[in-house]
């Protein structure tokens, strides 16, 4: 006997939170407990009185266990509101990733080019050393660090993605 | 106004809440709530002998009363002993509050003695839970957990409280009825979705309504509609295990349970209906067997106030999220007002009465040994004029009880449906008996199971409890060993018991009365002794050994694949069957 996979479709959520200790390990443990995947996910408070944080999970499942994931979600005590970005249509998907790059001569300044091309900027330098930070799409950071292997990557440091929809209308 | 320690706000608060039973076992960590507690006027405390039993006879207590049920206990392995119950209440949705201790603030985190991270253990088998550090707001954290335990769908909550916040002083004022800035679970079905529901019921030719829990955790208004429903929709019923009751076992529209020891009826119907109403159930896999052919020619609809679960098994063609009385309530409502006549379904019930033709409940007779079916049967002939009580442990006994003692009402059968609880029913019994001083609680035990929770004997006894035993004792663990015998060629790997204590002596140890009964002409004499005697009794009911419950339908098949008789059981399973629990 072997064991079957599904075909998965990923989606973006965001969920709405009272800030209140073990949120997180609840959301988390609420994956793992159930078996569904987290690719990332980010966590903020996003009011002035700190009682509301908002999480962003980005998820694969297959659509009939995607809308398991909002629905076991939703009926979370502390969770005021689920909104899947995917479905909803169009949103903007960003990331921050802090990049270390060591070495000297052509590299380095292969490096700072790529940087440019990239809209990276530098926040530390030594002389054999850079610290690019860098945002946009998941994509685009993969692109950023996988050209920087090539330079002399030694370290990344990713913030995982924050969503929000496009548009006029709040969440 | 004057303040209060944290364990003064606590016994106040549950006297607010109109708490009369409080099911406990004292530790260091709840010493000052103890003290609080002490020969406390309003709030009796039910000593019980192990912290597992204390969750399960507040689950007990919970289901036969439609109150929820409180429990109390230490830190540490206090808590990590009611886990379980917590766990059992989750899946089988009962009401229910769980007070642990903790050790102080100040040494949460440093491994302090009996300190366990409670909130973190529990955090996935309860609904919700608090670690309370202010006792200025353990008042109101009172008040909001009895409100989440019983609003929606009914669960446990846990509250954890530091020994140094049971100590520290604060104000305390009754709140007012709690509006949750989050939990806000709707009971009230949208009119369209009824109105569609209404329509389907009355154009169905072969509907069924496949009823659960959610029916009875409704409260028993629930019941009688569900009775109005089935009267005016001349639809036949069947129920899950933890439906039983809903609907009278003596109605002709009942066909019994479903699944996998379901009735015949029952799964042909579902397995042929063209329209099968979920009310309050959840397509358990131990009800639906094989998905891809469960009730393939039928549309669906679900009712439920738990909007997870819809969709989550069966795909539904239309989902009601709604409390069951209110929908149904609705449903009748509407059914009236648009004056749907009775549908004529008199095709579809010689359908069914054909199924019923089978007998499939019927079993082999023996007078040589007393057949464990013939037992219940027999209990139930000696109590049914008593509308008993009944809880079960969990195995084949289990099931016999399910499918041969009929329940009339609501709130009557207690049993671990979800987790399959071993040890659930003596303290079950014990938690209803307090709830219901007169009436007559009878937990019908496997010799096994019994042993799982074995020390309650002394819980019924010290509060002169009348709760009776009744032990369907084969010598095996049953269902484990019918299991053996279907899926791995009768390889009886550590199912037999063995080193069985005499039950009957061990219940006069314990001061309870004790009965043997060995020959089935002394089976009706047996049970009348022990429902004559005045205070708790243990029967040790010798059964035939190797007597298996059937139907069954063996997991991964499908409703039409039921065994319905001993004879066409092969002995071995592919690895896809063997996966399946």
């Amino acid at each position: 006997m072997h064991i079957k996979t599904e075909q998965t479709e990923r989606h973006t959520l965001a969920v709405l939170v009272d800030n209140e200790p073990g949120i997180l390990a609840r959301i988390a443990g609420l994956f793992s407990g159930r078996g569904y995947n987290i690719e990332s996910l980010t966590v903020s408070e996003i009011t002035v009185d700190k009682a509301v944080s908002r999480i962003t999970i980005v998820t694969s499942a297959s659509p009939p266990v995607m809308e398991q994931i909002i629905a076991q979600l939703d009926r979370l005590v502390p969770v005021h509101k689920v909104v899947d970005l995917t479905v909803q249509g169009a949103h903007v998907e960003r990331e921050l990733a802090l990049v270390k790059v060591v070495g000297t001569g052509e590299h380095r300044i292969e490096a700072l080019r790529l940087a440019e091309v990239y809209r990276a900027r530098v926040v530390d330098a030594t002389v054999s050393s850079f610290v690019f930070e860098v945002t946009g799409s998941i994509e685009k950071i993969d692109k950023f660090t996988e050209l920087m292997a090539e330079v002399g990557l030694v370290e990344v440091a990713r913030t995982g993605i924050a969503a929000i929809a496009r548009g006029r209308e709040a969440a | 106004m004057t303040e209060k320690s944290g364990a003064a706000i606590l016994v106040e608060a549950l006297v607010d809440l109109g708490v009369e039973v409080v099911f406990g076992y004292p530790g260091g960590a709840v010493l000052p709530i103890y003290d609080a507690l002490f020969e406390h006027s309003r709030i009796k405390h039910i000593l019980v002998r192990h912290e597992q039993a204390a969750t399960h006879a507040a689950e007990g207590y919970a289901r036969s009363t439609g109150k929820p049920g409180v429990v109390l206990v230490t830190s540490g392995p206090g808590a990590t002993n009611a886990v379980t119950g917590i766990t059992d209440a989750l899946l089988d949705s009962i009401p229910m509050v769980v007070i642990t201790g903790q050790v102080p603030t100040a040494l949460i985190g440093t491994d302090a003695f009996q300190e366990a991270d409670t909130v973190g253990i529990t955090r996935h088998c309860c609904k919700h839970n608090y670690l309370v550090k202010d006792p200025a707001k353990l008042g109101h954290v009172i008040h909001e957990a009895f409100h989440i335990a019983t609003a929606g769908r009914p669960g446990p909550v846990v509250i954890d409280i530091p020994k140094d916040v049971q100590v520290a002083t604060a104000r305390y004022t009754k709140p007012g009825p709690i509006q949750h800035k989050t939990y806000r679970p709707k009971v009230k079905a949208d009119r369209a979705a009824i109105e569609q529901v209404v329509d389907m019921l009355a154009a169905a030719e072969r509907p069924v309504l496949y009823t659960g829990g959610g029916i009875i955790n409704s409260g028993p208004g629930a019941s009688q509609l569900l009775r109005e429903l089935a009267r005016i929709s001349g639809a036949p019923v069947t129920s899950t295990l933890m439906g039983l009751g809903a609907l009278p076992a003596s109605s002709p529209q009942w066909l019994g349970m479903l699944g996998m020891h379901g009735t015949y009826e029952a799964n042909m119907a579902m397995n042929e209906a063209d329209l099968v109403v979920a009310i309050g159930a959840r397509f358990d896999d131990r009800v639906t067997g094989r998905l891809d052919a469960f009730s393939p020619r039928s549309r669906k609809v679900h009712i439920d106030i738990d909007r997870s679960s819809v969709n989550k098994i069966v795909r539904a063609d239309l989902g009601i999220i709604a409390d069951a009385g209110h929908a149904m309530e609705d449903m009748v409502r509407v059914w009236k007002a648009r004056q749907h006549p009775k549908p004529d379904l008199s095709a579809w019930w010689s359908k069914i009465d054909g199924w019923r033709a089978k007998r499939c409940l019927d079993f082999p007779e023996s007078t040589k040994e007393i057949m464990p079916q013939r037992a219940i049967r027999a209990l139930y002939e000696a109590t049914k004029h008593r509308a008993p009580i009944v809880s079960t442990e969990v195995g084949q006994h289990q099931m016999w009880a399910a499918q041969h003692f009929g329940f009339e009402a609501p709130n009557k059968w207690l049993t671990s449906g979800g987790l399959g609880t071993m040890g659930y029913g003596l303290p079950a019994a014990i938690g209803a008996q307090l709830g219901n001083p007169g009436a007559l609680c009878i937990d019908i035990a496997g010799e096994a199971s019994i042993q799982m929770n074995i020390q309650e004997l002394a819980t019924a006894t010290q509060y002169r409890l009348p709760v009776k035993v009744f032990i369907l004792n084969n010598e095996y663990m049953g269902m484990v060993r019918q299991w053996q015998e279907l899926t791995y060629s009768s390889r009886y790997s550590n199912s037999y018991s063995d080193s069985l204590p005499d039950f009957v002596k061990l219940g006069e140890a314990y001061g309870w009365k004790g009965i043997r009964i060995e020959d089935p002409a002394d089976l009706e004499s047996g049970i009348q002794a022990m429902l004559d005697h005045d205070g708790p009794v243990i029967v040790d009911c010798m059964v035939a050994k190797l007597a298996n419950c059937f139907p069954m339908i063996p997991s991964g098949a499908a409703h039409t694949d039921m065994i319905l008789q001993a004879n066409e059981v092969s002995g071995e399973m592919d690895d896809e069957a063997k996966a399946l629990v």
